[in-house]
């Protein structure tokens, strides 16, 4: 069977729930073939086992940390030259789609960003992908080269496939354009001890009508007794109320869980373009015709200081 | 020495109208009104601040695509930029972001430059990738992704928001850019701003003047292929209670009966 290049997104060795889900898709398509590098690069390998690696490349380099994408590019591309895949795939996130997009231009082909699913066609892999603020869905292929693909997270399941997972170490030299943007100083995100925000299988967002910062402890209070992330909407973050990392949308993250609640939310277009594909959607708002409520399978029409803490309470009595 | 900035910005179908695909599956672009993608004001403003900062500087506003696209560029020349380039052709329609790109890097050199700002994604493709394509393609560094950004002796430098950190980045001019609606707010044109915009130069390029093939571009030349496009089924009405003291209890009995708690 053909390899296929699976790019790895993780912290430190330990590898990130998106990976794992495009090891799922790239089984639909090959042999996967991972890619990690950076700090901890060797320590992804039995994960990457576990979930149907036949193959592990790795590399470190100082490069990868100091310099912005491009010495992943190199990197990447210095796999591609040593597998010849039938197929690049790299996680959506705006690191992963920059790295991709650049290596498709070195090798000569065509880049499909942000695919939803995947599966093996007769001219090679087919993607599905949302359109228009998820208004529309669309199946499309690259025709020129070998593919490159970006896949959203929460695109296929998490499966157990165990394989060799052989760690070999990739060599790679790099180029002088591989310098040209100097990382000169790097605050981390702190934790909050959630789930992360575009892999949780619930996420609990707030928009203007929480009417403060101080007031997203009600949001953040749901959350928790779900075991939820937090989303905010493009108002409640330029307001100062929550982080611009929380904002669900489509200037923020675009999330795709089981569960998304929206409390105080219009449903702005450009704020559905960021959830509308969640599979089931429940909306607390107290204008009844807010158009969040078409999307909604359960609504409530009420005053979210009401209806969120009444909610919290009951589910922490029904989960005892 | 004179800094010269060319800004990349599209024109785009509004995003609060009807968007859909034509029959032969690229973007319609005639059944709803287009404009400068709003997130492209935020390019054109960090452009105009950046250009007020330096002693001498020139902002040139750059499109690809169709006769209305010079909609755009009005925009963009009514908020302060100096001069406008539209590369239009026939045999652009349905150009992927590989040709695209091509296109704009040709224009960029031809136009000659030492920064290039683009939108952090089209409101329509919304990509996001044509930046860093862009620099890999001119080979020069791309600084992309930012949320703050400022010129100083020949050296870029911004801060890029990302997930897992927040980076403060530095390159040397030439470079691409790219920056986030965190940047700042757009300026609106000024009555002032609007008349000036109409006296100012728009050159129109097409691709023999850029020395490119019909074949390299288009939907032919794509290096992508969009087989279908269907509507998303509406979803299916769902259940809406009015609180009316019991709406939070009834939320979590729903929750329970899926099988969330
Ligand atoms: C280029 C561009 C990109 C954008 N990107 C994003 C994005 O990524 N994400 C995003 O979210 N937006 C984005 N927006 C903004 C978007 O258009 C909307 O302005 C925004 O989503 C509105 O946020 P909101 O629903 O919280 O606020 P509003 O639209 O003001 O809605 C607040 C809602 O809360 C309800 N409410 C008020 N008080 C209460 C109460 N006590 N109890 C219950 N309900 C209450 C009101 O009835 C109302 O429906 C973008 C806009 C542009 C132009
Ligand atoms: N046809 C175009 N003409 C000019 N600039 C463009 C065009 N397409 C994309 N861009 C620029 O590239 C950025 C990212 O686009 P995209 O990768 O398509 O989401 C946009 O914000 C624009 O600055």
């Amino acid at each position: 069977m053909a390899d296929i290049l699976v790019y790895v997104d993780h912290v430190d060795g330990a590898v990130r729930k998106p990976t794992l889900e495009l090891l799922t898709l790239a089984r639909r398509l090959g042999d996967p073939v991972a890619v990690a590098l950076g700090n901890g690069a060797a320590d992804t390998a039995a994960a990457l086992a576990e979930h149907g690696a036949v193959k592990v490349l790795t590399a470190d380099a100082a490069e990868f940390a100091d310099y912005l994408v491009v010495p992943k590019v190199e990197a990447l591309q210095a796999a591609y030259d040593a597998v010849s895949p039938a197929a690049v795939l790299v996680p959506s996130s705006a690191e992963g789609k920059e790295i991709a997009a650049r290596l498709a231009v070195r090798i000569g082909s065509g880049i499909i960003t942000d695919a939803i699913d995947l599966e093996a066609g007769d001219e090679g892999p087919v993607a599905t992908q949302s359109a228009f603020a998820a208004s529309f869905t669309t199946k499309s292929r690259v025709s020129k080269g070998t593919p490159v693909i970006t896949v959203k997270p929460n695109s296929a399941p998490v499966e157990a496939a165990p394989a060799a997972g052989t760690v070999e170490a990739l060599a790679v030299s790099f180029s002088e354009k591989a310098h040209g943007t100097k990382v000169v100083s790097r605050t981390p995100r702190e934790s909050t001890g959630r789930p992360e925000l575009t892999e949780a299988a619930i996420v609990v967002s707030g928009g203007r009508g929480v009417n403060g910062a101080e007031n997203f402890a009600i949001i953040e209070a749901l959350a928790d007794s779900l075991g939820a992330a937090v989303g905010a909407s493009r108002a409640a973050v330029d307001a100062g109320w929550y982080p611009h990392s929380n904002q669900v949308g489509q200037t923020g993250k675009s999330v795709s869980p089981q569960l998304y609640i929206a409390s105080g939310i219009s449903g702005a277009i450009q704020h559905r373009a960021g959830m509308q594909t969640s599979k089931t959607i429940v909306a607390i708002n107290k204008d009844a015709e807010a158009p969040i409520f078409d999307l909604v399978d359960y609504g409530v029409v009420g005053d979210l200081f009401d209806v969120v803490p009444q909610l919290t309470d009951e589910v922490k009595a029904r989960k005892g | 020495m004179s800094l010269r900035i060319v800004v990349c910005v599209k024109y785009v179908p509004d995003a609060t109208g009807d968007r859909k695909f034509a029959d032969d599956l690229t973007v319609d672009r005639d059944d709803v009104d287009g404009l400068l993608s709003e997130l492209d004001e935020y390019a054109v403003e960090q452009a105009l601040q950046i250009a007020e900062e330096a002693d001498d500087a020139e902002v040139t506003v750059l499109t690809v695509g169709p006769e209305d696209a010079k909609d755009a560029l009005r925009k963009a020349l009514s908020m302060g930029a100096d001069k406008a380039v539209h590369v239009e052709d026939d045999d652009l329609h349905g150009t992927d972001v590989m040709g695209t790109s091509l296109v704009l890097a040709k224009a960029i050199e031809k136009t000659g430059y030492d920064l290039v700002i683009a939108g952090m994604a089209s409101t329509d493709g919304t990509m996001g990738v044509l930046p860093a394509i862009l620099a890999e393609r001119l080979g020069v560094p791309q600084v992309t992704l930012l949320s703050e950004v400022k010129v100083e002796d020949g050296v870029v430098t911004g801060r890029r928001d990302g997930d897992a950190a927040s980076e403060q980045l530095e390159a040397s001019l030439p470079a691409v850019v790219s920056v986030t609606d965190q940047s700042g707010e757009a300026r609106y044109p000024s009555f002032k701003g609007i008349m000036a915009a109409k006296k100012k130069p728009v050159q129109s390029l097409d691709l023999d003047d850029l020395d490119i093939d019909a074949e390299e571009v288009g939907l032919e030349g794509a290096w992508t292929a969009v087989d279908s496009a269907a509507e998303r089924p509406a979803r299916t009405a769902g259940t809406i209670v009015k609180d009316e003291g019991e709406g939070g209890k009834q939320l979590a009995e729903f929750l329970a009966s899926q099988k969330f708690i």
